[in-house]
């Protein structure tokens, strides 16, 4: 049996961490954190620098101890189990490939530990070297490979181990950007293959977004939000993930008479969240560049103050009759003749906005 | 001809010139540098090869061998040198790595201390182990097991110092950090992560601790223990012909128990390569 036929079947386990806690002195790295992760799940911790992904990750590995809380695999509690013995493995954002073994014998490595006969252990490297498309790198050391070769000896050496988990902590932020995005669908197409359970941290918002089964939002320690990408990125459950997932417009408006609607541009557009009984009060509505239009009008109320060039799509900044700017991304074509001084009619795609 | 050429030309004469001063320079301070080293030696071993009259011959290094208490002391002093190698590397390799993994804070002081048989006179180090050791059975403390012992403090600020370069080298948390996560206890860590990717430090430290014991004579003498280099000093008394040659002897045996420690470091280095 291959190993791809071997593993297309597995199922990774379930992790549950209850209540992580740690603390380095004064900062709170982590502050009563709980996720779950169904088996066979990838789930991805994003997150601010220093917001604590990090740590809950090496919590997780067994490389870091959390004052309190626990981590459970399968059931049964592990926060006290060695790294070593917790059947995990974990790739890592500077490859960590081990300079004095090729290609063939750091994949291997895991197994040798686990008393593998030297023929099986070749065997089983070389079939996963095959499968992150290496199979002609087994004898080369980590110095004569490039960055996204070194990261795929990396992937195939964790998955060598059949690991119960797999830990991905930010494995593709050293790589030139057209490599990772081909490394992170690879990397996506063999997790969902092989069915392993995995933690990824990133803060790579696009990475998070399009890799992910779900997205878990972290800030100060805490989770803001654990949900699938869309829902993460089209229903924000607090203001930080909405303006943290994302570019968001911070407009002010006034709530309208039934305290349902705020008045941005002379438009009434809908609250996600009612406000109440409040008419006149001042909100600060989030609205994405993306739901905000424009369109070219000789009398309109906007004026273009600059336009950014993104390929695809060109991001437009106008300026309010009130003084506001407003950020609209619309599809390059749409967007010649929205020059700096023109001026344009605003419109906003009809869908719940959020207030802070 | 072409215009650009020229100017080229022009600035490419000096800076030749200026490259090959600097290649001359460098090998008239290699010369004089080896001229330094290599006539004392070439003297002591022309001496030590004089026969009588103006005759030069092995007569002196053939009864060399011959001398009484020469092939008591010669093994010692290797048996020291390996001892000496191999407790300082058991001790220190660990305990280095461990300082650069969980107590980088203290490495200075580590490294503080580890200095400190540089600064320190013999005869205080010679007395001091004897008082820390006093009350120690015979088998340490009255034959060349104390030396050793000795030795060992003596080649800390060499140990520590090139393993200390070594393991700043490479990126060891995260080398380390992978080998846990695959499974690896720390017996293997050491065994498997540490020291093959430490393999040339090891050696340079292995190197300068055996040439250290091979030629280290005070504490030896003050410990009344008897060496090479001791018994040297003291067949200088009656013959200085001898006492050279037993130098030399010194001196060849210590390039020779490098030489042999730089071919076995490079061949392990290719085998573990190979096997794993």
């Amino acid at each position: 049996m291959t190993l791809s036929t071997a593993t297309e079947t597995a199922t990774g386990s379930p992790v549950r961490l209850s209540g992580l806690r740690r603390t380095y002195g004064a900062v709170t790295a982590l502050d009563g954190l709980d996720l779950e992760i169904a088996p066979g799940e990838l789930v991805s911790l994003l997150g601010p620098s220093g917001c604590g992904k990090t740590t809950a990750l090496r919590i997780v590995a067994g490389l870091e101890h959390a004052d309190s809380g626990a981590v459970l695999v399968d059931g049964k509690e592990i926060t006290r189990v060695p790294a070593n013995k917790r059947g995990m493995s974990m790739v890592f954002q500077s490859y960590s490939l081990f300079p004095n073994l090729t290609a063939g014998e750091n994949v291997a490595f895991g197994l040798r530990l686990r008393g593998v006969s030297p023929a099986a252990r070749r065997k089983r490297a070389a079939e996963l070297l095959e499968l992150v498309a290496l199979d002609n790198h087994a004898n080369r050391y980590a110095h004569e490979l490039s960055g996204g070769q070194q990261q795929r000896v990396a992937l195939a050496r964790a998955l060598a181990i059949e690991p119960r988990v797999l830990l991905l902590d930010e494995p593709l932020s050293a790589l030139d950007a057209k490599v990772r995005v081909q490394l992170r669908d690879e990397i996506r197409g063999l997790q969902r293959r092989l069915g392993i359970t995995t933690l990824c941290v990133t803060h790579d918002q696009e990475e998070a977004l399009s890799m992910s089964d779900r997205v878990a939002v972290m800030n100060a320690g805490r989770l803001e939000q654990c949900a699938s990408p869309d829902v993460v990125y089209t229903r924000p459950a607090t203001a930080f993930v909405a303006a943290f997932v994302g570019a968001m417009n911070r407009v002010e408006g006034a709530v309208g008479p039934a305290g349902d609607v705020v008045e941005i541009a002379g438009q009434r557009l809908r609250l996600a969240r009612p406000i109440g009984n409040t008419p006149g009060a001042l909100v600060t509505a989030l609205i994405r560049p993306e739901s905000v239009r424009l369109t070219p009008a000789v009398d309109g109320t906007a004026k273009v103050l600059r336009s950014s060039f993104r390929g695809p799509v060109t991001r437009v900044t106008v300026l309010l009759g009130d003084g506001t700017e407003l950020d609209s991304d619309l599809p390059s074509s749409a967007a010649v003749d929205l020059r700096p001084g023109e001026l344009a009619e605003v419109g906003f795609v009809d869908e719940p906005v959020m207030t802070v | 001809m072409s215009l650009v050429a020229d100017p080229v030309r022009v600035a490419s004469g000096p800076r030749r010139r200026h490259r090959r001063g600097g290649r001359v320079l460098g090998w008239a301070v290699l010369l004089v540098a080896a001229l330094y080293f290599l006539v004392p030696v070439a003297a002591s071993v022309e001496f030590s090869l004089r026969g009588k009259g103006d005759t030069h011959d092995l007569s002196t290094w053939s009864a060399l061998f011959e001398q009484p208490g020469f092939a008591e002391n010669m093994p010692t002093s290797l048996e020291l040198a390996v001892g000496t190698v191999l407790i300082t590397l058991l001790l220190m390799v660990p305990t280095t790595a461990w300082v650069h993994l969980r107590l980088p804070r203290l490495r200075r002081l580590v490294e503080s201390i580890c200095v400190l048989p540089l600064v320190i006179p013999a005869v205080v180090l010679a007395n001091g182990v004897l008082v820390a050791f006093k009350g120690f059975p015979n088998w340490i403390t009255g034959t060349p097991v104390i030396l050793a012992l000795e030795y060992v403090v003596l080649a800390l600020p060499f140990t520590f110092r090139t393993l200390d370069s070594g393991l700043a080298a490479i990126p060891l948390t995260t080398l380390v950090e992978a080998a846990r996560n695959l499974g690896a206890s720390w017996p293997h860590v050491l065994l498997r992560v540490v020291v093959p990717n430490l393999r040339t430090a090891i050696l340079n430290a292995a190197i300068l601790s055996a040439a250290m014991v091979l030629g280290e004579f005070t504490i030896a003498n003050l410990l009344l223990l008897n060496t090479l280099p001791v018994w040297t000093v003291q067949a200088g008394q009656q013959d200085a012909q001898v006492a050279t040659a037993a130098s030399m002897l010194i001196l060849l045996v210590s390039w020779a128990l490098l030489m042999l420690m730089s071919v076995f470091g490079q061949r392990g280095a290719r085998r573990t390569r190979r096997s794993r």
